[in-house]
């Protein structure tokens, strides 16, 4: 099992890995959403306009109370699905719900994890994902110091344990954490929390330059917004595109303006497309020029 | 009978060093927290174990000096005439409202701002509840010259305002934080996601035996300045060890900070009084609870970088907690604290708002010493229990009641409190 969650960007990858398969041919875009924001029927049709709108994996976010690694727009939608009724078993009941025909990765944070079901370690919770169709985590509190019991979880269900790497992480935190790792390495472009920014940092390239020698697909988030943005980190090696915060807003603001959920989900795919597109485009400026074209 | 696994080994020079151990205390501890703040974690234990425990470049030396000059220890250990008297036993007060500040806050916000100097970083930041964390920061980083930030959560800056005044009077930057019910909860959050960003160049003084390790054990270091002196002075002043120390118990520093040097001795009976507030009931509905008893009513869980026992519902969502004091207003506590419960070496115990504001008066009234909130619940339970804790009582006074004389002339106007004096005086505020 442990052979077969690592290294996998080989001849593995058509070994029926759905999360391998979406990086398999060409840069993979990641949008993320709260789940229930701002409710649970209208959450349902704005996660599958991401599907519709290009989404290669999904990361559904299941809202806890104290998300620390999130800025103020998924706080305030973590807050409006709590609100709305969100709670893990309804989590699981959306996933079932869901009409998409793409790899769904769960970030939540680590005691929603902890206490599903009896309260005695994250095993209920992970075989449940697994039942609805869950392909791996994201837990952005859980580094890889911690990540034993989950990690053994996942090896008895066949699910993913996508680690983020941070500009702060050094040579040998990034052995500790590759070691743990599957699916894909979440690179975090900058430091701080989650938020859409207008600049694409500095560091993104540094951290890919870093991550070269790990076997697995690297997916940048953190800060991205635009289709020109997600060109340029794929431009700079990037295996994939993580959008969060971008696609909240576009829900926020439809939310206080009272639009339909029609009308938010259109705007969705459109950012989705323009997402996939700028990834896309990205991709083809790093593809070396046919030769005696290039300057 | 901790697991800590700290101390002995042989370090590099051949010499007798201290490690820090894996920051687990049984099953509780631990290092649950983004990966970006792994790195200065793990830069921090390393200089918690040369500085804190080995004594590297006279860390320790010049912290004990500095506690001494500027903090005013050793603090008394005073005998409550009035309170012996009417409990017919013998009670000491450890006089922690005496240090400067007035709280025993000091003692770990100088320990950490020290230590984050000599570490080189450039800039504090800290979260506050009732303020004497945030202030004790304050103080220390003008004292030491470094620039400081404040997170608070807005209600408590409307609950403590005097505090408030007191950072901005020292020269630090205080952050109202807004999410949630803004309090000490929201404001530790958000004053991670600050580190999260900051992290290269910033050191988190946590306030607490709390959050990831070496906070709570390097915390509780600093804190035991409180216990290896009443310990001292308790033999000095009887001849022998007393039979319980009772201290009140929000995050636990002061908490850990009465309790570490008798934890060892077998015979004093160690209580930890939570804020029982209102009711000890939780509204999973509402995902509220109207106490801060996570010791005694809490489960098991994750949070704010640390398993420990927290308020939270059945899906493991942390629920508000409440108490009339907002320096014990917290939904968790500290992981050493949970194992020494669970180990039956602590007690847990509660009392409610009104038995509080009750020790609040007594106390003021009766021995000339108006305690914090929270150290008023550490007398309330000397009321109720006084002739199940032995001949020889030491209550822990955390800290000054100054901060609080808003909150309490609110609170007891609302309430019938049998011992407070005529409240009219006070119509329309101080």
């Amino acid at each position: 099992m442990a052979e077969d969650r690592r290294g996998d960007a080989g001849d593995d990858r058509s070994a029926g890995d759905p999360v391998a398969d979406a990086f398999a041919d060409g840069p993979a875009f990641v949008p993320y959403l709260a789940v229930g924001d701002p409710d649970y029927e209208s959450s349902l049709a704005y996660v599958e306009a991401l599907a519709e709108g290009g989404a290669d994996v999904i990361e559904l976010g299941l809202p806890f109370s104290e998300p620390i690694a999130e800025g103020p727009t998924i706080q305030n939608a973590v807050a409006r699905a709590l609100e709305a009724g969100m709670t893990p078993t309804r989590f699981f009941e959306f996933v079932e719900d869901l009409d998409v025909d793409v790899p769904l990765v769960c970030m939540t944070y680590y005691n929603l994890i902890y206490q599903f079901g009896s309260g005695q370690g994250p095993r209920p919770f992970v075989e449940r994902a697994a039942e609805v169709g869950i392909s791996g985590f994201v837990v952005p509190d859980l580094p890889a110091e911690e990540a034993g019991p989950l990690r053994e979880a996942c090896d008895e269900f066949g699910l993913h344990l996508i680690s983020i790497v941070a500009p702060t992480t050094d040579k040998e935190r990034l052995e500790k954490l590759v070691e743990v790792s599957s699916g894909y390495v979440y690179v975090q472009a900058r430091l701080g929390v989650t938020g859409a920014s207008s600049s694409v940092s500095d560091r993104t390239g540094e951290s890919l330059a870093r991550l070269s020698d790990v076997d697995l697909p690297k997916a940048v988030g953190f800060g991205i917004s635009s289709g020109e943005q997600a060109a340029t980190i794929v431009e700079a090696g990037a295996d994939g595109i993580i959008v969060g915060s971008a696609l909240v807003d576009i829900v926020a603001e439809g939310h206080e303006r009272g639009e339909s959920t029609e009308a938010v989900a259109d705007r969705l795919e459109t950012k989705a497309r323009e997402l996939k597109r700028g990834a896309l485009d990205g991709y083809g400026r790093r593809t070396p020029a046919p030769e005696g074209t290039s300057d | 009978m901790s697991s800590e696994g700290e101390r002995s080994g042989t370090g590099g020079d051949g010499g007798e060093w201290i490690a820090a151990g894996d920051g687990k205390f049984g099953r509780y501890g631990g290092q649950y927290v983004p990966e970006a703040l792994m790195p200065a974690i793990e830069e921090l234990t390393d200089a918690y174990e040369r500085y804190v425990l080995n004594n590297e470049d006279g860390f320790m030396d010049e912290f004990r000096r500095r506690i001494r000059e500027f903090g005013g220890r050793p603090t008394p250990l005073q005998r409550a005439d009035r309170l012996s008297e009417r409990y017919d036993t013998e009670v000491y007060l450890k006089r922690e409202d005496l240090l400067h500040g007035g709280a025993h806050k000091l003692n770990n916000a100088l320990g950490q701002v020290l230590l984050a100097k000599y570490m080189g970083k450039e800039r504090i930041i800290a979260e506050t509840g009732a303020g004497q964390h945030g202030t004790a920061t304050a103080m220390a980083a003008a004292h030491l010259d470094m620039p400081c930030e404040v997170y608070m959560g807005e209600r408590d800056i409307n609950r403590q305002r005097p505090n408030v005044f007191r950072m901005k009077i020292n020269g630090s930057e205080v952050t109202p934080v807004t999410t949630g019910r803004g309090t000490l909860k929201e404001a530790i959050s958000e004053t991670m996601r600050d580190w999260a960003t900051n992290v290269e160049d910033t050191h988190y003084v946590i306030g607490s035996v709390v959050g990831p390790h070496p906070f709570p054990k390097m915390v509780r270091d600093f804190q035991a300045l409180i216990s290896e002196e009443a310990r001292e002075q308790a033999i000095e002043r009887t001849g022998d060890l007393p039979d319980s120390v009772v201290a009140c118990a929000g995050g636990g520093s002061n908490t850990m900070g009465a309790f570490h040097e008798f934890v060892g001795d077998g015979s004093v009976d160690l209580f930890a009084v939570e804020a029982g507030g209102s009711s000890l009931a939780v509204d999973e509905e509402e995902g509220v609870a109207p106490n801060s008893a996570s010791l005694s009513t809490g489960s098991e869980g994750v949070l704010h970088g640390a398993r420990t026992k927290l308020l939270q519902d059945h899906d493991g969502q942390i629920v508000e907690s409440h108490s009339v004091s907002s320096g014990l207003d917290y939904a968790g506590v500290g992981p050493e604290l949970a194992y020494l419960v669970d180990e039956g070496r602590v007690t847990p115990v509660n009392v409610d708002d009104d038995a509080a504001i009750e020790g609040f008066h007594r106390l003021s009234q009766e021995e000339g010493i108006i305690p914090a909130l929270e150290s008023a619940h550490a007398l309330a339970y000397l009321h109720e229990q006084h002739e199940e804790l032995g001949e020889v009582t030491v209550v822990n006074v955390s800290g000054r009641g100054d901060k609080d004389l808003e909150s309490v002339i609110e609170e007891t106007t609302r309430r019938d409190v049998p011992n407070a004096p005529d409240m009219s005086m006070f119509e329309g505020g101080l």
